[in-house]
């Protein structure tokens, strides 16, 4: 069995951002970079299918500059067994669709069972990368799954609706399946399994190898939301802060 | 400029979102065209055409065939923008129909300036102003970010029929968990988010809560690692909820988590970072170290 993840690598969203001087993206120096949390997910749902079947090889894909090794690497730690790095340091000017092109370019001819990617990245999240490489491969296409089970060739999984609700969905691989938060518990690579990452392959591909479509969305411009001045700050000294908040709740009848 | 607005049915019940997409279409002053994979006997109250196809037959979620018959309403009406909720059917089926129009797709829309479509970004830390190739596009749009509108009147119906084939199987709905704590009637919340740190820190926002005699509440990632039971999540995938009082507690305030509290009357949050977008929801932030702030904040109640 071939199993292709696909992930990206996103700034900690605790970071402090800033917009760079292009204007359209924010300024990735001096950033702390991790594997998109719902990717995680999926990179774990691939190492554990590989764990039920045993003849199965995971291949671990990113796009981006340099840097995104880092994640692929994470990936191999936690069981992929090998990675496709999509050198692109234009990485941030490619809409949804590009990078669906890209790795459609790559995985047309590998004959993958299953895909995984994460539902949206953290950073654009725009939900369609998954979906789009299913389309273009004419795979059928699972999103926001919570739960996935495979039995010989076919697949069960529970999608999350709104409200606690769910879907269940049967589909034949070979499929696409994007990854909900709380699909499983992401491990943490060890560090013998560290250790025998760093022998593991990274193919690099330049992105103009694979790319052949135009962009269909483009930014005009990135910016911090309006402060509508809503919140009232209190800042200081812990005791200060703790009689301020006793008060507030004292005035409006609450304590 | 025409747009086709997309209805969702859930177990044959007609989902309210479609008049945050009618409100949309009026915010654009657009000439307005209404799908929905439904059933006739419940249909939303929208003044103009609607292409009506049969869920007994098509099925509530079938994104192979939805794709094929929305595909035919484009055809015969050439809308501008086709426009979905961005919701667990809405997000899954744009990006499909996008692909089938090989068109642009603009995701959770939040709103229009300057001619381009407002989407957050990091989080909603960051927006960004996004342009489509000229002529079509596919919009989801964020829930709650158009205000509704109902219109006094019916629907036109036209009735459509596809001969798609579906690649998945869909087999059946699963119920939310039996809801344990009613979040829905606590008046006071006090909610532990990501940025109290670790599992054995529950117990500390816990006693703040039993301190102001209210319940506990979660966000998602507190919920997804295991700190805190599912019944006890707020926001669009847990419970949404509207008490007196309200005290987030290193909550970032990611969208779905405000969207399921921001009616609250009045809210406090406790964070390090000033520029949380949870500021923009609160009545009151307290910029400090949630685990220095609230069991001092606890002592002094008590």
């Amino acid at each position: 069995m071939k199993v292709l993840v696909c992930i990206k690598q996103v700034p900690d969203m605790e970071s402090k951002f800033k917009v760079a001087s292009n204007n359209v993206w924010y300024e990735d120096t001096d950033l702390a970079y991790r594997m998109n949390e719902y990717d995680e997910y999926a990179v774990e749902q691939a190492v554990r299918l590989k764990e039920q079947v045993g003849d199965c090889d995971v291949t671990v894909l990113s796009i981006g500059p340099e840097r995104v090794k880092e994640a692929i690497k994470k990936a191999l730690a936690m069981g992929c067994d090998r990675g496709v790095h999509i050198n692109d340091n234009d990485y941030y000017s490619k809409d949804p669709y590009q990078k669906a092109q890209m790795i459609a370019e790559f995985a047309k001819d590998k004959n993958f069972d299953i895909i995984f990617t994460g539902l949206q990245s953290q950073d654009t999240g725009s939900a369609q990368v998954g979906v789009l490489l299913g389309e273009l491969l004419e795979l059928p296409v699972v999103t926001t799954i919570v739960s996935f089970e495979y039995n010989d060739g076919e697949v069960t999984v529970k999608r999350e609706l709104e409200g606690g609700k769910k879907s269940i969905i049967k589909v034949k691989v070979p499929a696409v399946f994007t990854c909900q938060l709380g699909l499983n518990e992401p491990r943490y690579p060890t560090l013998p399994n560290i250790m025998k990452a760093k022998k593991k392959e990274i193919l690099t591909f330049e992105a103009s190898e694979l790319l052949k479509a135009e962009n269909l969305v483009t930014t005009a411009k990135m910016a911090f939301p309006e402060k509508k001045g809503g919140a009232q700050i209190l800042e200081g000294d812990v005791a200060e802060l703790v009689d301020k908040v006793v008060q507030i709740l004292k005035e409006k009848s609450l304590v | 400029m025409k747009v086709l607005l997309v209805a969702e049915y859930r177990e044959k019940a007609l989902l309210e979102t479609i008049y945050e997409l009618n409100g949309f279409a009026n915010s654009l002053n657009a000439e307005k065209v209404f799908f929905a994979v439904g059933y006739e006997s419940n249909l939303p109250k929208v003044a103009g055409k609607l292409y009506l196809a049969d869920a007994e037959k098509y099925g509530e979620y079938n994104p192979d065939v939805h794709k094929e018959l929305i595909k035919q309403v484009v055809e015969k009406e050439n809308p501008d923008y086709i426009v979905f909720s961005h919701s667990s059917y809405g997000w899954d089926l744009a990006p499909r129909v996008a692909a089938a129009l090989k068109v642009g797709q603009l995701t959770e829309v939040v709103a229009i300036e300057d001619n381009t479509f407002v989407v957050p970004s990091c989080n909603a830390k960051l927006r960004r102003f996004v342009r489509h190739t000229p002529g079509k596009a596919v919009l989801t749009i964020q829930a709650g970010a158009f205000a509704p509108v109902v219109d006094s009147a019916s629907p036109e119906v036209e009735k459509i029929e596809a001969s798609a084939q579906a690649k998945l199987e869909f087999v059946g709905y699963e119920e939310a968990e039996a809801k344990s704590v009613d979040l829905t009637k606590a008046e006071i919340i006090v909610t532990a988010g990501r940025g109290i740190g670790k599992p054995d820190n529950v117990p500390v926002i816990e006693e703040l809560a039993k301190a102001l005699g209210g319940e506990l509440g979660a966000s998602r990632p507190v919920v997804d690692a295991g700190w805190v039971d599912h019944s006890r999540q707020v926001g669009t995938t847990g419970q949404t909820v509207s008490p007196k009082l309200y005290v987030a507690c290193g909550v970032s305030g990611a969208i779905q988590h405000l969207a399921g509290m921001k009616k609250s009357d009045y809210i406090i949050a406790i964070n390090t970072d000033k520029d949380a977008p949870i500021a923009e929801a609160a009545d009151v932030l307290v910029v400090a170290d949630v685990m220095q702030f609230v069991p001092a904040l606890t002592s002094k109640l008590k």
